[in-house]
């Protein structure tokens, strides 16, 4: 298996050296996360479709699986309207820019051992910076579309972005910590155990942040639908909108990515090929995803930033003190799984107090 | 740095997902803070007390359906009280029984669709939403059954009803009333305590009890904030008088006391249907009326409690075949007045909690 996909240290000998391992992993990623947005569309309309009770689509193809197809041939033909008193350059751009940088973020996860594009040292520094860059393509979307609903989407999410950056960057310090380097491949090398069992803490902030980051229940406030209509994509249709709504879900699964690259061992697994446990581990992340999707309601935007600000931070500097514990006097994995897993336990019970309270300062 | 703001004001709806219709909210926002609040409503005017007056009393009983159309049953029925207190007729027990079910049945499947669409107004993606309409859908096959209609059900008659209740329709009620209560603490599992829900609708858009009073506010709205209120004890009709009932009500008078008592209606409902149809007497469902009725000159107010309020109905007779003057009192109207003073200095994001929890319909409040 390994054999398969020649990762060179050196340029092997073939013609074009080094290209061809960038071309074929070019074009293996860009068919990855193109193929697996349409199946997350579909699975995530047929899983939402069982929570609530109903069937889902079920008419394009066995299951509905090609309703994700029928639905891109209907959004590509319809009409592309920009809003006239719209910026149209930066209205151009936005989707692009979006796009472009979550679909860069693939380029450092590993898919099995030594298959990845490349395996960047700084590859942790490069994942946080290419998560932030949609954003401003969110921003930039809101802003070009002189809509209103669209601008508090706009302003929304550059609010956000702020609280949920700093408490995902500190959980994945203690990734860093434990696994002793910032290259992908090299954390999962290091996930013997895997991480969320040694760091259950780091699990649950990076993952709320993740759904943060990825703008989705219960931290869809920047396209929250029942308040600002569709916020910053509301002007958008035709392809520019088909862009859109692809960045999401490959932002949905770059967190899944992700959380089953940093924290559940990547490739890692007995039996099976790594790839397929790669791909199981995704959609488990994914399903989790979906199903706090169709369970929570919205926050408030005062209420998330207080959320973030005054609980998520906190776990997250409990959690890099104990991995730093940890690491540093060379106590066994147990010692972090059940320090992490109590504290875990403890705030979660008074959650409420905690965000409730915190719900009440932040007043304007 | 000097940084110039200004307010920004924002057009919610008449087209907007959470505006229940084609209602407009002039809002005035700094940031995200409402500053300034105007209701607009009127798009879905039809005229239907104008139009009341060119037909003749009978057919005035489908324009009721189209008042406040997720809740027919409760608008035939005050009609049909007015009309029958104007010409004095009398109602056969069975009706009157079978009248108390429908309203009760009506309560359920309008409280159902507010809660649920109140939660979609908190940002659950559709979920609860979906779980109620399951309930709804089967009350709405019971209303099926009885009229062959799914929504607007012309159902009730002067002295009675259209015609007697089929014989499918018992057993189904009380399949009903056995499966309800246990879809009723799924809906509470998933809503009562769910932070989120908690931190999103406690102690957001209060009404006063003073206030709620004095804006002559009604049904879950008034209870809500604490009024122990409610025209079935009150000035009872239909025989209320013979069930067995609760009135619950809330505390502070936010949006999750309007929510908290709407459930507990449902609960207080399914006990009244149980009730009804236990002892529901055999007979006549219509007494005789003449096909063209023609009142007596005079005038004639009925009132109920409906699902969202005290309706009212003023029907004046000059002694012809239709109405001279026909007039509902609106609940949805008079409680959508108290708008403003519970969302001033909220977010955005609480307007529209807040005004998903007073539950309105636009084809009653505009009618």
């Amino acid at each position: 298996m390994r054999s398969f996909i020649n990762y060179p240290p050196a340029p092997p000998d073939w013609p074009g050296g080094y290209w061809w391992h960038w071309l074929v992993f070019t074009l293996i990623i860009i068919a990855f996360v193109m193929t697996m947005a349409l199946i997350f569309i579909w699975y995530e309309r047929r899983l939402v479709g069982r929570f609530q009770s109903r069937l889902g689509p079920n008419r394009a193809g066995p299951f509905g699986f090609f309703q994700p197809v029928a639905d891109a041939i209907k959004i590509l033909t319809k009409e592309d309207i920009i809003t006239s008193r719209g910026d149209r350059v930066i209205f151009w751009i936005a989707p692009i820019v979006g796009f472009v940088s979550v679909v860069m973020i693939f380029a450092v996860v590993p898919f099995w051992e030594g298959a990845v594009l490349v395996d960047l040292d700084a590859g942790l520094l490069f994942v946080l910076a290419m998560g932030v860059i949609p954003s401003i393509g969110i921003f930039m979307a809101g802003w070009a579309s002189n809509n209103k609903y669209a601008l508090i989407g706009a302003i929304r999410e550059v609010a956000l972005l702020i609280s949920y950056e700093i408490p995902m960057g500190l959980a994945l310090v203690g990734v860093i910590l434990m696994a002793n380097s910032l290259s992908l491949e090299g954390i999962v090398q290091a996930q013997e155990i895997p991480f969320f069992v040694l760091q259950p803490l780091g699990f649950f902030v990076f993952l709320v942040a993740s759904l943060a980051e990825i703008n989705r229940t219960p931290f869809d406030l920047i396209e929250a639908d029942s308040e600002i209509v569709a916020g910053y994509n509301i002007e958008y249709s035709g392809a520019k909108f088909a862009v859109l709504y692809l960045t999401e879900y490959v932002e949905a699964l770059a967190a899944s990515v992700l959380l089953s690259t940093l924290f559940l061992g990547g490739w890692r697994g007995p039996i099976l090929p790594p790839v397929i446990w790669f791909l199981i581990k995704v959609m488990a992340m994914f399903t989790l995803i979906v199903w706090i999707r169709s369970t929570l309601p919205r926050l408030r935007i005062d209420q998330m930033m207080s959320f973030n600000w005054k609980f998520l931070l906190p776990l997250a500097l409990i959690n890099l003190a104990v991995v730093t514990l940890v690491v540093f006097s060379s106590l066994p994995g147990w010692v972090a799984f059940i320090s992490g897993s109590l504290v875990l336990i403890i705030y979660l019970a008074l959650w409420s107090v905690i965000f409730r309270r915190g719900g009440k300062f932040v007043q304007t | 740095m000097n940084v110039k703001t200004e307010p920004l004001a924002i057009n919610m709806g008449p087209l907007h997902p959470s505006t229940h219709g084609v209602f407009r909210m002039l809002a005035v926002l700094d940031g995200e803070v409402i500053v300034d609040l105007e209701p607009v409503f009127g798009y879905l005017h039809r005229g239907i007390e104008k139009l009341a007056e060119e037909k003749t009393y009978k057919q005035v009983i489908p324009l009721t359906d189209r008042l406040d159309y997720v809740s027919s049953m409760s608008n035939n029925l005050v009609y049909v009280l007015a009309v029958e207190k104007l010409a004095g007729i009398e109602v056969p027990e069975r009706a009157q029984h079978i009248r108390v079910i429908m309203a009760e049945l009506q309560r359920i499947a309008s409280h159902l669709m507010a809660i649920g669409t109140w939660a979609n107004d908190l940002g659950t993606f559709f979920t609860p939403f979906m779980y109620m309409f399951r309930e709804r859908e089967k009350i709405i096959d019971l209303f099926e059954m009885v009229s062959g209609q799914r929504l607007l059900y012309n159902y009730l008659r002067f002295g009675g009803l259209s015609h007697d209740l089929p014989d499918e329709f018992l057993p189904a009620v009380r399949k009903l009333l056995k499966v309800m209560p246990g879809y009723l603490n799924e809906y509470e599992e998933l809503l009562k305590e769910n932070e989120i829900v908690l931190a999103r609708s406690m102690g957001i858009g209060v009404l006063p009890e003073e206030l709620a009073i004095n804006a002559s506010a009604s049904g879950p709205v008034l209870r809500g904030s604490g009024v122990k209120w409610d025209i079935r004890k009150v000035d009872p009709y239909s025989l209320y008088q013979h069930f067995d009932f609760d009135i619950p009500t809330g505390i502070t008078g936010d949006s999750y006391d309007r929510y908290r008592v709407r459930l507990e209606e449902i609960r207080q409902s399914l006990h009244i249907i149980d009730q009804a149809t236990q002892d529901l007497p055999a007979g006549e469902v219509k007494s005789k009326v003449p096909l063209n009725l023609r009142p007596p000159r005079g005038e004639a107010y009925s009132h109920i409690e409906a699902p969202r309020g005290e309706l009212g109905c003023y029907v004046v007779s000059d002694g012809s075949t239709n109405p001279y003057r026909f007039h509902i009192r609106a609940p949805s109207l008079i409680n959508l007045t108290c708008l403003k003073d519970m969302v001033m200095g909220l977010k955005i994001a609480d307007a529209i909690v807040t005004f998903g929890s007073i539950d309105i319909c636009m084809a009653e409040v505009d009618r």
